[in-house]
């Protein structure tokens, strides 16, 4: 009987074997950084925000990060009129699914949605977004490690440079680009930052109160417990 | 409880006293208080496990509290903003940003879902291992089986709300399994979606069902089941029953006031819950993927099935059974049968105060065959959970047809084991 038990509790860990991996390089931690966030915001208003809209968020809460609205307004605010509008885009949905395949999909909550087993939505893009290598066979002339096929051109090529896929799936560096490799992946780690903090611009914010949350329960429970104590004592 | 041999509340000569003995006159404000909480005598006995009812009770207020100041700022409405995205999925967005403290509310929210799962289980397990739904506790069960089936239909309704990728497809999954039924099932289907696809009529209904239908009968169910509780009292850990010795008053000499001893009691209970509660809801609202698909944050796309379709976690068992069929027989098609035993899964909870044939109520004297299934049927309601998380392969599927057939066999063969175990002599009263 134990012992029938015992396979029984062990067949759905085989059975768990099989699966198909994804290998994801891990994002640097920006969220506490707003230097590089800063960095992030400019780098995704100059490189995504043509295609791709974020259009959940407001361009005003990039005072979350320590821009003021004069920098804001001076220096980023490209595809609106009032700081209090919202990262929207002027390429039309119908137009850019003829131009890609699909149309390209609003990254305001990219980095939780791209969260998995495998990682974090950081993660992902940060892997996805240093993953691009020349491949002829596609229309845009670039493929993706972990995004196969993608309808995204190689948009930072002129940053990062060529990669090419070899006979054993590793990428190289065929042609250099304007940066240094260990500084393109300093440069898509603070995209991915600011991709990552978009997708939730509260999370800080949402840490710190939990803390005083937890700490007042913690003092409620000394003093309920001790109520309970109190009425209990004379029931045997 | 007689109500009627309740004393009318006499003033004590304060304006208070004068409001309630005016009150109590045209109102049985002292007979309510009395029957359900001062003079309500539960046992002194008491354990961890019976927490979980006041903790349902508290987060269905979470989630009706919370729901109403969602449904302020949430629009139903599955057609396609500026910006190309449904606009359902941007007034989530637009609460999580906007709206002030929003964030706060929907991760209550959608933490509650899942809390409400966690409280319900274990205060059903409770159920099980004391035998609760024992005679004279049949329509408390009962009762509460009927909660069970209106959470699930509250919680599937509610999660379409967010039209994310989960929410659509999921939905997709389980309205299909109408159309399983024979002869009606494409009209059924059809009536039910409200369109031919799912789509911004079903959105709509499944939000009317959502917020106004489903919690009504929630509310009214959860009034039935603490009334025919408060009726025949509370079982307890030892499963004696406490009226049976009774005091000079007849107040049963194991039993205590529940006001105040078991308010101040579940006051540290709900602190503690409170406690995790928090911790999910500030440090990891998404659950590790389990309380919010990350899948769920892609918004609704009709033309996009995802590669894997997995309900939220507190499906996922009845979600293995469903999947477990495989197997046509008896000229029924293999997708009738899972609909059929996912149905039959959680309608033969009704039937368990009948199956059960022991003479004891409690596993503190209960013999090991009981033991056995329960423990059993425990470890086959976690594999099925487990399964229904991940893709099928024919490995998986093997294990949830076992442990499916092994689920219903602790109901079915119930009346077998409990009758031919051998039980302890239980207590005359409660040992503590």
């Amino acid at each position: 009987m134990k012992k029938l038990l015992l396979a029984f509790l062990c067949a759905p860990l085989l059975a768990l074997a099989a699966g198909a991996e994804l290998h994801l390089d891990k994002a640097p931690d920006r969220s506490r950084d707003y230097a590089a966030l800063q960095n992030g915001a400019k780098l995704f208003i100059n490189y995504c925000l043509n295609c791709h809209s974020a259009s959940y968020f407001r361009y005003n809460r990039l005072t979350d990060i320590g821009l003021t609205d004069a920098q804001i307004r001076d220096n980023l605010l490209f595809t609106a009129d009032k700081i209090g509008e919202t990262m929207t885009i002027a390429m039309r949905r119908s137009e850019a699914k003829q131009w890609f395949g699909a149309a390209p999909p609003d990254l305001t909550v990219i980095a939780r949605a791209r969260a998995s087993e495998f990682g974090s939505g950081g993660d992902w893009l940060y892997t996805y977004l240093r993953g691009f290598y020349r491949d002829d066979a596609r229309p845009t002339g670039w493929n993706n490690t972990v995004f196969p096929n993608v309808g995204m051109p190689h948009v930072l090529w002129e940053l990062q440079g060529e990669q090419v896929m070899g006979a054993d799936h590793a990428l190289t560096l065929a042609k250099p680009g304007r940066l240094k490799p260990e500084e393109f992946d300093v440069m898509v780690g603070d995209l991915v930052g600011f991709l990552t903090h978009m997708g939730e611009p509260m999370a800080n914010f949402r840490k710190q109160l939990g803390v005083i949350v937890l700490i007042f329960l913690a003092v409620l429970f000394v003093f309920s417990y001790a109520l309970k104590r109190e009425y209990w004592k004379d029931i045997h | 409880m007689a109500a009627a041999n309740v004393e009318k509340y006499k003033s004590d000569g304060t304006a208070v006293g004068g409001l309630l003995e005016w009150v109590d006159a045209r109102f049985p404000l002292m007979a309510l208080w009395n029957d359900h909480l001062a003079k309500y005598y539960a046992p002194k006995n008491f354990n961890f496990w019976y927490f979980f009812g006041s903790l349902a009770l508290l987060v269905l207020v979470i989630q009706v509290v919370t729901g109403i100041f969602l449904v302020m700022h949430y629009k139903p409405d599955a057609s396609l903003n500026a910006s190309g995205v449904p606009v359902a999925f941007a007034s989530v967005e637009y609460i999580m940003r906007d709206v002030p403290w929003g964030w706060l509310i929907r991760y209550l929210h959608s933490t509650g879902a899942s809390a409400f799962f966690v409280v319900v289980y274990l205060h059903m397990y409770r159920g099980l291992i004391y035998g609760s739904y024992r005679k004279p506790r049949e329509l408390v069960w009962i009762f509460g089986v009927m909660i069970f089936l209106a959470l699930m239909g509250e919680a599937f309704m509610g999660y379409l709300l967010p039209w994310g990728q989960m929410s659509y497809w999921g939905a997709q999954v389980i309205l299909n399994l109408f159309s399983a039924i024979p002869f009606i099932g494409n009209e059924l289907t059809l009536w039910i979606r409200g369109d031919y696809v799912i789509g911004d009529a079903t959105l709509n209904r499944m939000f009317s069902l959502h917020v106004i239908a489903v919690p009504l009968v929630l509310i009214g169910l959860v009034a039935a089941h603490i009334i025919a509780l408060h009726e025949v009292g509370s079982n307890n850990p030892d499963g004696v029953e406490i009226k049976k010795k009774k005091d000079e008053h007849g107040i049963p000499l194991d039993g205590i006031p529940f006001h105040p001893y078991y308010t101040v009691k579940d006051i540290v209970g709900v602190v503690v819950f409170l406690m995790v509660f928090s911790v999910i809801v500030f440090f990891m609202p998404e659950g590790g993927g389990y309380f919010l698909e990350f899948n769920n944050f892609f918004p609704a796309d009709p033309l996009v099935t995802p590669p894997h379709i997995a309900p939220v976690w507190y499906f996922t068992p009845y979600y293995s059974i469903l999947r477990a069929n495989t197997v046509n027989f008896f000229w029924i098609d293999a997708k009738l049968w899972g609909v059929i035993f996912m149905g039959l899964g959680v309608m033969i909870f009704f039937f368990l105060p009948w199956l059960d044939r022991s003479p004891v109520k409690s596993i503190r004297y209960r013999g090991p065959l009981f033991k056995w299934a329960l423990g059993i049927f425990l470890v086959c309601f976690f594999i099925l959970g487990y399964l229904g998380m991940l893709a099928p392969t024919p490995g998986r599927t093997l294990v949830s047809q076992i442990c499916t057939i092994l689920y219903f066999a602790f109901f079915l063969l119930m009346p077998i084991y409990t009758s031919l175990d051998k039980c302890k002599a239980e207590p005359e009263r409660v040992t503590g």
